[in-house]
């Protein structure tokens, strides 16, 4: 299997303060993989990491064959690597339509373009639109995100990663907020997303993990805890003491 | 007229409404030819604070100091016409263009790394500089008592600028039409929307591979390059260029001008240099003393009641009438 994403010793230090220590990590290509852990373990820190938003103090990150360590964002981006954001990052005094077309534009090159208006680039509207329709949200093309219920805020942030073209995907807690009666719609979307694609999903909600993930990861307190396929962790005595507890029963 | 006018759904034809500026700007020209000369003056402030709307309304960079490059092209052209004995004013606008682009290429390179309080103070810093040379450099700017014999040759050799200000009338609204145009298209291209996209979350646009800092960089250059292009203007019509160019109250009140007609709103850039210079016009006139306090307390009424300036407020009355039954 190729390996789509790799972490080798990753390590983020704030003064004396450690919150990625050594980390190795492996995203298979198509893989389905989570990273769990407890609050500060360290999860948003490493996607921060591997987006290029904050500089790893040591180790290296691998896209595709490629050391993007020392990569600009922007660059990791055309490169094939997409995020979602745990806190909605959206542009909420624009509508629906123009929060996807604006990620479909930067990916076609088409955003810099100056002199013919952005409403006749017909291939960017229909790209956003189709996207738009294969996650439910057409009819919601034209609302501005302020107006939008919260649950389909969430979707944006999959449609604004999904027009990016990814071939690694990291969902950061993507039904964090998200009522129970709605996360459903929101693992309906995981598990249809393009099979090519690798996500490394970091959530707290351990249903949707365990029903979504093929793979996961255990982060603590910088430190990979455990990895291996969701019976195993389930499993997993250290798993219950430092994380789990009592809550799961599969 | 609303604000974030561009955008992939928007349609970028040009609306009667649109019209109506220019309509009112032939009208005056033939109704008050006795105000071509205020008239002129109000056209480039519409164009200068239509470059200052661009950043700040558009792109969300805060600045305070705009009359850096509006100055700049001022004293390029002055010194052209002056020292050099280059008249065309073509030449001159051209001048002024580059080197309000240069300078905005150069200062945005550097500032845009910055943000908030610091971008705002480096904006200052620029303009204090700026005003410090020309008070210094006075074999080329005059220093503290200007720059004068600035002669301007007629327009294309055909079109002799008079002293009932027509020709620089109709000229500054050439200028200004073409500066509407250009600025217009760019706000509803992908470019514009892109820009809106680095105001409303500049996390998110890092995030789909944008290069926000070279698309601000580049949007800051252009905006500086318009500013300089009017500053070239308001020397040609007064055919004098005075330290007071490059000052921050020049600075401000441009941005007064703007807040007053609505920020992000391209014609809050119409709207605002308008009442803000009849206002100072008339309120000058009747309290020469006093005349800023009835600025303010527009300003404050504005701020207080109608964050989307003028605009603002009327396009709320347009929402609440088509509400109506």
């Amino acid at each position: 299997m190729n390996i789509a994403l790799e972490t080798r010793g990753l390590c983020k230090s704030f003064g004396a303060l450690t919150v990625a220590d050594d980390i190795d990590f492996r995203l298979e290509s198509g893989a389905r993989h989570a990273l769990i852990g407890p609050n500060g373990a360290g999860k948003t820190t490493f996607v921060n990491m591997l987006t290029g938003a904050l500089p790893p103090s040591s180790g290296t990150i691998v896209l595709g064959g490629e050391d993007i360590t020392a990569m600009r964002q922007a660059k990791r981006v055309k490169r094939g690597l997409g995020r979602t954001f745990q806190i909605n990052a959206l542009f909420r005094r624009l509508p629906v339509l123009d929060n996807v077309a604006l990620a479909v534009a930067e990916r076609c090159g088409v955003a810099r373009r100056m002199l013919r208006a952005a409403s006749a680039h017909g291939d960017v509207r229909e790209e956003s639109m189709e996207l738009l329709a294969t996650l439910g949200l057409a009819e919601d093309a034209g609302v501005r995100i302020l107006d939008l219920p919260y649950g389909k805020q969430r979707l944006v942030e999959i449609a604004i990663a999904l027009g990016l073209k990814p071939s690694v995907l990291l969902l950061d807690e993507p039904a964090a907020g998200v009522p129970s009666l709605e996360s459903h719609r929101i693992l309906q979307v995981l598990d249809n997303l393009p099979k090519h694609i690798a996500i490394l999903i970091i959530e707290h909600d351990m249903d949707l993990v365990f029903r979504f993930a093929q793979r996961i990861t255990v982060l603590v307190q910088g430190e990979v805890l455990v990895e291996g396929p969701p019976d195993e962790i389930a499993r997993d005595r250290r798993v219950h003491q430092v994380y789990l507890g009592e809550q799961h029963h599969a | 007229m609303s604000a974030h006018a561009g955008g992939y759904s928007a349609d970028p034809r040009i609306r009667w409404i649109e019209s109506l500026p220019w309509i009112v700007a032939v009208a005056a020209f033939f109704a008050l030819p006795e105000y071509l000369s205020l008239g002129a003056r109000i056209l480039i402030y519409i164009l200068y604070a239509l470059s200052l709307d661009l950043i700040v309304g558009y792109a969300g960079i805060v600045t305070l100091g705009h009359s850096a490059y509006f100055g700049l092209g001022a004293y390029v052209a002055g010194i052209l016409a002056a020292k050099a004995g280059i008249g065309d004013p073509m030449v001159q606008l051209a001048a002024a263009a580059a080197a309000g682009a240069l300078l905005g290429i150069g200062t945005g390179a550097i500032i845009l790394r910055t943000k908030a309080l610091t971008l705002l103070m480096l904006t200052l810093a620029i303009t204090s500089v700026m005003l410090e040379i020309a008070n210094k450099a006075t074999a080329l700017t005059g220093g503290a008592d200007g720059l004068s014999g600035v002669i301007v040759a007629p327009i294309f050799g055909l079109f002799r600028f008079d002293i009932f200000g027509k020709t620089a009338y109709l000229y500054c609204l050439l200028a200004l039409l073409i500066g509407w145009w250009l600025v217009r298209k760019m706000i509803y291209s992908p470019f514009g929307t892109s820009l809106t996209g680095v105001r409303e979350n500049s996390l998110r646009m890092h995030a789909i591979g944008a290069p926000v800092y070279w698309r601000l960089v580049l949007v800051y250059t252009l905006s500086a390059t318009i500013a300089g292009v009017a500053g070239g203007l308001i020397t040609q019509t007064n055919q004098f260029v005075g330290l007071n160019v490059f000052s921050f109250e020049s600075a401000g009140e441009l941005l007064v001008m703007l807040i007053l007609g609505g920020v992000g709103r391209i014609y809050g850039a119409f709207v605002g240099p308008v009442v803000y210079l009849i206002a100072q016009d008339l309120l000058a006139k009747q309290f020469p003393e006093y005349w800023y306090f009835g600025i303010g307390t527009m300003l404050v009424l504005v701020v207080m009641f109608a964050r989307g300036g003028i605009l603002g407020i009327l396009d709320s009355i347009l929402v609440k009438l088509r509400r109506r039954p």
